[in-house]
């Protein structure tokens, strides 16, 4: 694995393009700038095509005989399917104002990067073999013939978007270049061309129910080792059950919470959320994620293993879902589940069973947030807080992209963070809520063998914090994603040494005061609470 | 075709605007406007071309000859003198404002200021 | 392609088609460059943005895709931001009518500044927006005055627009605005297109083309009003002869017209086949012109299929000792 530069290095980024036209260069598969190719054993488990061993950084990538004719039907297939698709090849104008918005542009420099070139590299294919004018004028008129040096560009440059759909809120036309990604990434697995980041987890997630592989006993395990840990902080043990038919909820997180910090201090959270009000909920551990990394790699893959949620709904008889904090996870809920899955008239609309409140937004999907969840309950004055708990902690928010940009999911977490913390400031409105820039490791890159490029590209987001920062003092970055709470604390070592990062209901966990609970002397992470580092070092000795 | 309930009449309502000049011409001649000319005189100050597209660049000059520095003798390219005067000396050969001016005029959609100034002649038509 | 050679090429693209009515007209082709080319070119304009739309509307819109720009809509207490993100039909009518008349989206427009350390800002840019308005609303006003030649009488509408437009009264014939901002709007975009690196480097010659075509066109309609004038009533015989399908070609119009109408023409005839079909795609923009109401009102997607799923009870199949044995629920007990 490479190494990555210093900072002061990576911060030298030259944005002015080349020479040579766009047309004439081509990508360099350098380490720490493209993941790994998919493995064979992962595209098998799912039953993708093209299984085999290969490098991307080889040179031949042993792509089937028939690869231009699959590439191609796979495109006609896809323009016929998708108006999106067919429409955005069309109609840009090349205005150019989404490109300085793309993080990876602002972080690399790379002109393919901007958004409007990201799309040409397949726009320029679209062109030669599906519009009258390409076919005539070719290259005058902007096409360009297929050839497997094209396949090898969309490869390092669709796997250099993390479809956060940024350059979508700028564009004069809504052109979402999420949506040319995640075709362009559609057509690469027709030639078994996908990343093993995103295809190991697909294929743990369609088997074991879960990204990380992880089996039911000992899912049921980690989450039990976090009962002990809450017992120990709080002296109140919390009760979950697993796979239970008649509950009224099932709860359905990314399963990065069960497993890494600082996420696990969220699961906490929820955790001890539930116990305080009373939640009648159940874990199950068959649907135990709610990421879902089909959304990287096709629409049917991302049906496929999003199918989990209802279906295990259906059979445990719940009322309704509850979705833990993640970001592309709400992507799916929000704009493709009821779509793909529904209708889920085996549900009941939500309605929260301690304020009473009736989930109208969420009534068709059955489905509600967190930290929608959570908002209602503090509005409703359910819960007993003591946000001085947090006053340690100068706290900014990280909109993640997809509850931003695919829901607009901006003050539910805000109203959340002010009743649990003192100190809260919102990072340059610029780089917020629809215009939030990226962690830069989304949509299935947040892969170790990247971090160059995963620093780069989280350089827009780590500059914001920085801001706040050196003029607050912002020492904690809140956020509501699985993958942000993986990979912003590396981003923040990196670029911003001295912030740390937390899950919402970490600090909804810490100022939650709990019926029952002994005298509290540390947070969730078993620091010290704010006044309270005497006697923790008094305990210590 | 999906959703053609709302892609049909944005279709036809793209049409019908921007065949507005088709349609709401249905069934009109095309009369060319025919300005009355003079009986008296065969030639105006300049030719027939020149007048015809420029003649309020000459009238704007005459305006400017006149009424700033009061002179109201002007010299034709063929060295005949002409009285500079809207009324006496134009309207002397094009008597109807209605037959000669307004015929192109209103054709052509252009409002001139003349009658800003001058006094609109009296027509009986 | 680089900048310059796609530059050249729209640049003697143009030329040539300035030239081919200065000939053929020279060489008294009157009917075809002044009826027949005119007739087939809005013939070819109006089956092509047809044809295009139909084309777009036959892919469906499988899945409700808006990107949301401001709070959604979920607790009665917090104010939802139905414009920018809509969660009922006259939201989006309202954020479409923002986008196509305001240009909404572009307003939003930053410029990035990358400073050493590295440090960054996001300046206020509004200048491609004013830029594409003034672009936009010129060349809407000059194509709407254009109406003289194809009304008779002239529509109030004309003589509206030419009152407003023409308020400076200065000069003569009198000024218009539209024409000097549509000419200044159509040298802007070409200029930032040229002078901003990036947006250079992505320019294709169908980028240049219509900026020279549209430029030309400007130029050739000022010329006529302003300096080398043509016979107005001979154009008007002609035009509106076209517009009630009695076409007449009468004598002693400029070549410049010929021109000015052969280009205007090329660019009916190009238009359902370029980036300029963005004129009828703006509508159709699933981003922009769905509600975000995904949770609440289920969207159908025509072509959704039956997937291959791994079951629950293939999972309990494999997992069902180690369930058992963590004292897990299962549906066997074997």
């Amino acid at each position: 694995m490479a190494t990555v530069p210093k900072p002061s290095e990576l911060g030298k980024v030259d944005h002015r393009p080349p020479q040579r036209p766009w047309t004439e260069t081509t990508p360099e598969f350098r380490p720490g700038t493209f993941c790994y190719g998919a493995k064979a054993k992962n595209l098998d488990v799912v039953g993708m095509p093209n299984p085999r061993e290969w490098n991307p950084a080889d040179e031949d990538w042993k792509l089937p005989d028939d690869w231009k004719d699959i590439t191609l039907k796979g495109m006609e297939d896809r323009l016929n399917k998708f108006r999106s698709f067919k429409l955005f090849m069309d109609i840009c104008v090349r205005c150019g104002a989404c490109a300085d918005k793309c993080h990876y542009f602002i972080g690399s420099g790379d002109p393919k990067n901007m958004p409007v070139l990201r799309a040409e590299l397949i726009r320029s294919i679209y062109r030669k073999y599906f519009t009258g004018s390409g076919k005539i004028f070719s290259k005058y008129a902007g096409a360009r013939a297929l050839t497997e040096q094209i396949i090898k560009e969309w490869f390092y440059y669709y796997y250099q978007c993390t479809e956060c759909r940024r350059c979508s809120v700028f564009c004069p036309y809504g052109i979402d270049t999420a949506e040319i990604t995640m075709m362009g990434r559609e057509l690469l697995n027709e030639l078994g061309c996908g990343i093993d980041w995103i295809m190991g987890p697909v294929a743990n997630c369609y088997m074991n129910g879960n990204h990380l592989g992880i089996q039911p006993h000992a899912f049921k395990d980690m989450i039990m080792f976090f009962v002990d840990e809450i017992e120990a902080v709080t002296g109140v043990r919390v009760e979950p059950t697993f796979n239970r038919k008649g509950a009224e909820v099932l709860f359905i997180t990314p399963s990065g919470d069960v497993f890494a910090d600082p996420g696990t201090y969220t699961l906490m959270g929820y955790m001890m959320l539930f116990h305080e009000i009373g939640l009648d909920y159940t874990w199950s551990t068959y649907a135990s994620e709610g990421g879902n990394f089909g959304l990287f790699t096709s629409h049917e893959m991302m049906k496929r293993l999003n199918a989990k949620m209802y279906a295990e709904a259906k059979r445990l008889k719940v009322k309704w879902l509850l979705g833990g904090e993640c970001g592309h996870m709400w992507r799916v809920i929000n704009q493709y589940m009821d779509t793909m899955n529904g209708p889920a008239d085996f549900l009941e609309v939500p309605k929260s069973p301690i304020t009473g409140t009736v989930f109208e937004n969420a009534k068709s999907t059955k489905m509600v947030h967190i930290a929608e969840f959570t908002a209602d309950l503090i509005r409703h004055g359910k819960l007993n807080l003591d946000p001085s708990r947090n006053d340690n902690k100068i706290v900014t928010f990280h909109d993640s992209c997809n509850p931003s940009r695919a829901m607009g999911f901006f003050e539910e977490p805000r109203y959340v963070l002010k009743a649990v913390c003192n100190h809260f400031y919102d990072m340059p409105e610029n780089t917020i809520r629809e215009k939030t820039f990226c962690c830069g490791s989304g949509s299935g890159l947040n892969t170790d063998e990247f971090m160059e490029m995963r620093m780069r590209g989280g350089l827009p987001r780590a500059n914001a914090v920085r801001y706040v920062h050196e003029k607050y003092g912002v020492n904690m970055l809140a956020c509501i994603c699985a993958i942000d709470r993986a990979v912003l604390p590396p981003l923040m070592n990196y670029w911003v040494p001295g912030v740390n990062v937390t899950g919402l209901h970490e600090l909804v966990g810490n100022a939650l005061v709990m019926k029952g609970e002994k005298k509290r002397t540390t947070d969730l992470r078993y620091e010290p609470l704010p006044g309270m580092e005497e006697e923790e070092e008094a305990e210590d000795v | 075709m999906y959703d053609a309930k709302k892609i049909v009449p944005g279709i036809l309502i793209f049409v019908v605007l921007f065949t507005f000049p088709l349609w709401s011409n249905m069934g009109k001649a095309a009369p060319a406007p025919k300005p009355e000319l003079p009986k008296t005189e065969k030639v105006c100050v300049m030719d027939t071309a020149y007048m015809k597209t420029e003649h309020m660049v000459l009238l704007n000059q005459w305006r400017d000859l006149v009424v700033r520095d009061a002179n109201r003798l002007w010299v034709g390219p063929d060295g005949k003198e002409h009285f500079m005067s809207l009324q006496n000396s134009c309207m002397k050969c094009h008597s109807s404002k209605v037959k000669f001016c307004d015929q192109c005029h209103n054709y052509a959609g252009v409002k001139p200021y003349c009658w800003q100034c001058h006094i609109e002649p009296k027509e009986n038509m | 392609m680089n900048a310059s050679q796609s530059m050249v090429f729209s640049l003697v693209a143009v030329g040539i088609l300035v030239c081919l009515p200065l000939i053929g007209v020279t060489a008294g082709m009157t009917s075809l460059f002044g009826v027949i080319i005119p007739y087939a070119a809005v013939v070819v304009f109006f089956v092509g943005i047809v044809a295009r739309v139909v084309r777009w509307a036959r892919s469906p819109v499988p899945f409700r895709i808006p990107t949301t720009c401001g709070q959604q809509k979920s607790f009665p207490w917090i104010k939802a931001d139905n414009l920018d993100n809509p969660s009922d039909t006259k939201g989006v009518v309202l954020r479409m009518i923002l986008e196509v008349l305001l240009f909404r989206s572009l307003f939003r427009n930053t410029r990035l500044e990358f400073y050493d350390g590295p440090k960054i800002r996001y300046a206020s840019a509004k200048w491609l927006w004013l830029g594409a308005i003034v672009f936009h609303y010129s060349f809407l006003v000059v194509f709407l005055r254009h109406l003289r030649f194809f009304t008779e009488p002239v529509t109030p509408l004309v003589t509206l627009l030419e009152s407003v437009d023409g308020f400076l009264e200065v000069g003569l014939p009198r000024l218009y605005i539209s024409g000097l901002a549509l000419l200044a709007g159509v040298t802007y975009l070409f200029l930032r297109r040229v002078s901003i690196p990036q947006l250079k480097y992505i320019s294709l010659p169908s980028d240049y083309f219509p900026l020279f075509l549209i430029f030309a066109i400007t130029a050739t309609g000022l010329l006529m009003r302003y300096v080398f004038k043509v016979d107005i009533v001979g154009v008007k015989e002609l035009t509106f002869g076209l517009a009630t399908f009695h076409p007449v070609v009468p004598k002693g119009i400029g070549v410049l017209f010929y021109i000015h109408l052969f280009l205007v023409s090329v660019l009916f005839a190009y238009f359902p086949f370029s980036k300029l079909v963005h004129m009828a795609g703006v509508f159709l923009s699933p981003t922009r012109n769905l509600p975000n109401n995904s949770r609440m009102v289920r969207h159908i997607n025509p072509w959704n299929y039956p997937v291959k799923v791994h079951t629950y009870e293939e999972y309990e199949d494999e997992f069902r000792e180690k369930m058992i044995e963590a004292g897990l629920p299962v549906e066997k007990k074997e």
